[in-house]
C-alpha cells in the first residue's frame, strides 16, 4: 500500500510538450511511472517518446484511463489547466508550477472544493512518490526504495534530504505538499492517509516557518494519529517579516515561528529533531523499538 | 510587496474608494506648495512601511503652507523603527467624527479571503482582536463569488455600522474588494475609515500588499517599487534573479531549495554556538535546476558581503546536478581571480544527490586550496562555523 499514488496510477502530464514537461516526463517514466498521456491545447495527435498528446484532459482520460494529472504549465496558464482537470473530475491533480498568483490558486482551490472530486497537491511543490510504484512530479526516483516510513513536507529539497538520510529503510509514500500560502493537500490530509495505510509504520512531518499548518497538524495528531510521528521544522533563525524563498515562509509578529511550531508538536508527543539528521536518528530509534 | 500609504491611496482612488486629496512630497518646499494648493489645514504624514508613525512624531497638523514646510522639515529624515523618512504625504486635514476599520486579506488557514470590520477603528486592530473580540467582525469571502452587495451588507451589519454610514460602508467594501482582486493584492486595509463632520465616509489611511507572483500582469506596479530602503547586496542579487536575504552574521550560505537553505541557516547557527555565537550572514537559494552560471553568481554575491568570513555551499542535487554545482564553484573562483579579486575566504562544500560523485571529484581535483569538502551537512556546518570564528 501507499497513499494517493500506487501501482495502478495512470499519469497524464499537462504541459508535456514544454521543456520542463518533457524533461520530467522522461524522469517519471525512468523511475517506473505509468505515464499514459500528455495534454497540450492545440497539440493533440502528437507524441512525446511514444506517449500520445491530447488537446484536453477529458479526451486524454477517456482514451487512456488516466487518473492522475501532473501540471507543468507556466504560471500564466496554470489556473485554466487546473480548472480543466477538475472539470474532467480527475481524482488527483499535482500542480508542480511555481509562481502562480495567489488569487488564481484561491480560485482553483475553491473550484476543487466545490467539485469535491479532485484532490489537489501543490501548487509550488515537488509532487509525490511511492517508491517502486509510481512517481508524480519531480522528486528523484533513485534516492530511496519502498519501505515503512511515510513522509510529508512543505519543502522539496528537505524531502530529498530526509529520503536520503533514511534511504536504507525506505518509504511508503513521500508527499511534497508545497510552500505556497494556499495549498490543496495539507499536512493533516497526509497524516490521516498515513494513519489509515497499513504499510506505513512511522510518519515524518517536515514543516517550516509561516502560517499555522503545523500547529493545526499537532491538534489533529493528538486526536487522530496513533502511529509515531517524528517532526522537523526549518527556519528557527529566520528574521521577522522577511520571506525566506517560499512565498508562504514568513514570520509575522509572534505567529508562524519555528519555535511555536516545535512547541505545539512536542506538546502532543511528537518528537522533533533539531536538524534533519537528528530527526532521521529519531526515526531509526522509533522503528527499532516497534 | 508592501506599498506606502500614498501609493495605496492612489490605487484606492483608481477603484472608486473615497480618499482625501493629497500629494507625496520629497522636500519641505514641495510640502509648502502642496499645502498652498489644498488651501486649508493639512496633515503631514511620514511615508514609511511600518506602523506607529503617530507616536514617533511622524504625523503632524499644519495650519498654513509655511507651517507645512516646517513640519515636513521636522519629519523628513526621522528614523521610525529603523525606517528613515524620505517622503511625506501632505493631505487635507479631515474633521473626524468617528473612526472605523475595514480590511480584506488572504486567510491562509481557511484557504480563502477574509473580511474584517469594526466600528472601533483608529487603534491597532490586533488590540481590538485581543481586548474586545466581539467588536471585530470576521467574515469569509468566497474567492469565486467575491464581495457582492449581499456579502458587503453582511460584513457591514456584522460589524454593526450605524445606520447613517451603513450604505457608504457597503459601497466602499465593494470598491475595496475590487482593489484586492484587480490589483492582485493579498491585503487591503483601511484604518481609520472615518466619518468626517460633513457625514462623508473616507479612507484616511491605507495599507496594501501586492502579490509578487502576479507582477507579470500589472506593468503599472513596476513604478511602485522603491529600492531606497533595500539592502544593496539584496538589490544586486535581485539583478541576478537570486533569492537572497541579508542577515547579521559571518557565515555566507548558499543552497538549493528554500527549505534546505532555511534548515542550513539553523544548523550553522547551532554549530556556531560552540564558536562564540557565529551566525549565518544570509539566505541564498539558487533554486531547483541551478546551472554553473547561477552558482557562480551566487558565490559572487555572498563573497561580496564584507561581513562574511567563510562560506558554506550546501546542495542536495534533486534536479540540480552536483557536477554543475561543482563546476560553478570552480568557475566562480576563476572568474573572481580574473577580475583581480581572488578569493580569500574558505568555502566549505557539502554536495549530495544527483551526480554527487562527479561533483566531488571536480572539487577535489580543482586544486583550489580554499575549497574544503565535508561529507555531511552537520559536520560541514561545524567546520564552517569554526573557520568563520578564525579557529
Amino acid at each position: 500500500m501507499a497513499i494517493f499514488l500506487n501501482a495502478d496510477s495512470k499519469v497524464l502530464v499537462q504541459g508535456m510538450t514544454g521543456g520542463e514537461g518533457t524533461k520530467h516526463t522522461r524522469r517519471m517514466v525512468a523511475s517506473g511511472t505509468n505515464v499514459v498521456a500528455g495534454v497540450t491545447p492545440g497539440k493533440g495527435g502528437q507524441e512525446v517518446d511514444g506517449i500520445p498528446v491530447f488537446n484536453n484532459v477529458g479526451d486524454a482520460m477517456a482514451a487512456t484511463g488516466a487518473n492522475v494529472s501532473v501540471v507543468f504549465v507556466p504560471p500564466k496558464f496554470a489556473k485554466a489547466a487546473v480548472i480543466e482537470a477538475i472539470d474532467a473530475a480527475i481524482p488527483l491533480c499535482v500542480v508542480i508550477t511555481e509562481g502562480i498568483p495567489i488569487h488564481d490558486t484561491a480560485a482553483f482551490f475553491q473550484y476543487s472544493e466545490n467539485s469535491g472530486k479532485t484532490r489537489l497537491v501543490g501548487p509550488n511543490c515537488p509532487g509525490l512518490i511511492s517508491p517502486g510504484l509510481s512517481n508524480a512530479g519531480i522528486i528523484p526516483g533513485d534516492i530511496t526504495q519502498k519501505g515503512r516510513i511515510g513522509l510529508v513536507s512543505k519543502s522539496g529539497t528537505l524531502t530529498y534530504q530526509m529520503m536520503f538520510e533514511l534511504r536504507d529503510l525506505g518509504f511508503t509514500t513521500c508527499v511534497g505538499i508545497g510552500g505556497d500560502p494556499i495549498i490543496g493537500t495539507t499536512h493533516i490530509d497526509c497524516l490521516a492517509a498515513f494513519e489509515a495505510d497499513p504499510e506505513t509504520e512511522v510518519i515524518v512531518m517536515i514543516g517550516e516557518i509561516g502560517g499555522d499548518a503545523e500547529e493545526r497538524a499537532a491538534a489533529f495528531i493528538k486526536d487522530n494519529v496513533t502511529k509515531p510521528v517524528i517532526g522537523y521544522v526549518a527556519g528557527f533563525t529566520a528574521p521577522e517579516g522577511k520571506t525566506m524563498g517560499h512565498a508562504g515562509a514568513i514570520v509575522s509578529g509572534s505567529s508562524g515561528t519555528a519555535a511555536a511550531k516545535k512547541d505545539a508538536l512536542e506538546a502532543v508527543g511528537v518528537r522533533v529533531g533539531k536538524t534533519p539528521s537528528e530527526a532521521a536518528r529519531l526515526v531509526r530509534e522509533v522503528l527499532a523499538a516497534l | 510587496m508592501d506599498l506606502y500609504e500614498y501609493q495605496a491611496k492612489e490605487l484606492f482612488a483608481k477603484h472608486g474608494v473615497a480618499v482625501v486629496p493629497g500629494k507625496v512630497c520629497f522636500t519641505p518646499e514641495e510640502a509648502q506648495a502642496v499645502a498652498t494648493e489644498i488651501g486649508s489645514t493639512v496633515v503631514v504624514k511620514a511615508q514609511v512601511k511600518t506602523g506607529g508613525r503617530g507616536k514617533a512624531g511622524g504625523v503632524k497638523l499644519a495650519d498654513n503652507p509655511s507651517d507645512a514646510k516646517d513640519r515636513a522639515k521636522d519629519i523628513l529624515g526621522l528614523d521610525i523603527k529603523g525606517h528613515v523618512v524620505h517622503k511625506v504625504l501632505v493631505a487635507e486635514a479631515a474633521d473626524i467624527a468617528s473612526e472605523y476599520y475595514v480590511s480584506f486579506l488572504l486567510d491562509r488557514t481557511n484557504r480563502t479571503f477574509l473580511a474584517m470590520a469594526s466600528v472601533e477603528g483608529g487603534v491597532e486592530i490586533e488590540e481590538v482582536a485581543v481586548n474586545n473580540p466581539d467588536a471585530l467582525a470576521m467574515i469569509r469571502v468566497d474567492a469565486l463569488v467575491g464581495c457582492t452587495l449581499e456579502k458587503a451588507t453582511e460584513i457591514a451589519d456584522a460589524a454593526k455600522f450605524p445606520a447613517e454610514v451603513r450604505e457608504q460602508v457597503i459601497e466602499m467594501l465593494q470598491h475595496l474588494w475590487k482593489v484586492l482582486v484587480e490589483e492582485d493584492a493579498t491585503l487591503v486595509e483601511v484604518n481609520p475609515l472615518a466619518k468626517i463632520s460633513d457625514g462623508r465616509v473616507l479612507a484616511l489611511d491605507g495599507k496594501v500588499s501586492l502579490d509578487d507572483n502576479a507582477q507579470y500582469r500589472h506593468e503599472s506596479h513596476l513604478a511602485l517599487i522603491d529600492n531606497s530602503q533595500t539592502d544593496p547586496i539584496e538589490l544586486r542579487a535581485k539583478e541576478f534573479d537570486l533569492n537572497y536575504v541579508k542577515l547579521q552574521g559571518e557565515v555566507g550560505i548558499i543552497g538549493n531549495g528554500a527549505g534546505l537553505v532555511m534548515s542550513t541557516l539553523d544548523v550553522v547557527a547551532y554549530a556556531g554556538e560552540e564558536f562564540g555565537g557565529v551566525k549565518p550572514a544570509n539566505f541564498l537559494d539558487i533554486g531547483g535546476g541551478a546551472s554553473a552560471q547561477v552558482m557562480a553568481n551566487g558565490l559572487d554575491i555572498v563573497l561580496g558581503d564584507p561581513e562574511v568570513k567563510a562560506v558554506f555551499v550546501n546542495v542536495f542535487g534533486g534536479i540540480t546536478a552536483c557536477d554543475a554545482v561543482a563546476n560553478g564553484i570552480v568557475q566562480a573562483v576563476g572568474m573572481l581571480a580574473e577580475r583581480g579579486e581572488p578569493i580569500t575566504k574558505p568555502i566549505v562544500c557539502r554536495i549530495d544527490g544527483n551526480n554527487a560523485i562527479e561533483g566531488r571529484r571536480i572539487l577535489d581535483e580543482s586544486g583550489i586550496a580554499l575549497i574544503e569538502r565535508v561529507e555531511t551537512m552537520d559536520d560541514a556546518a561545524r567546520r564552517v562555523a569554526q573557520l568563520a570564528a578564525g579557529k
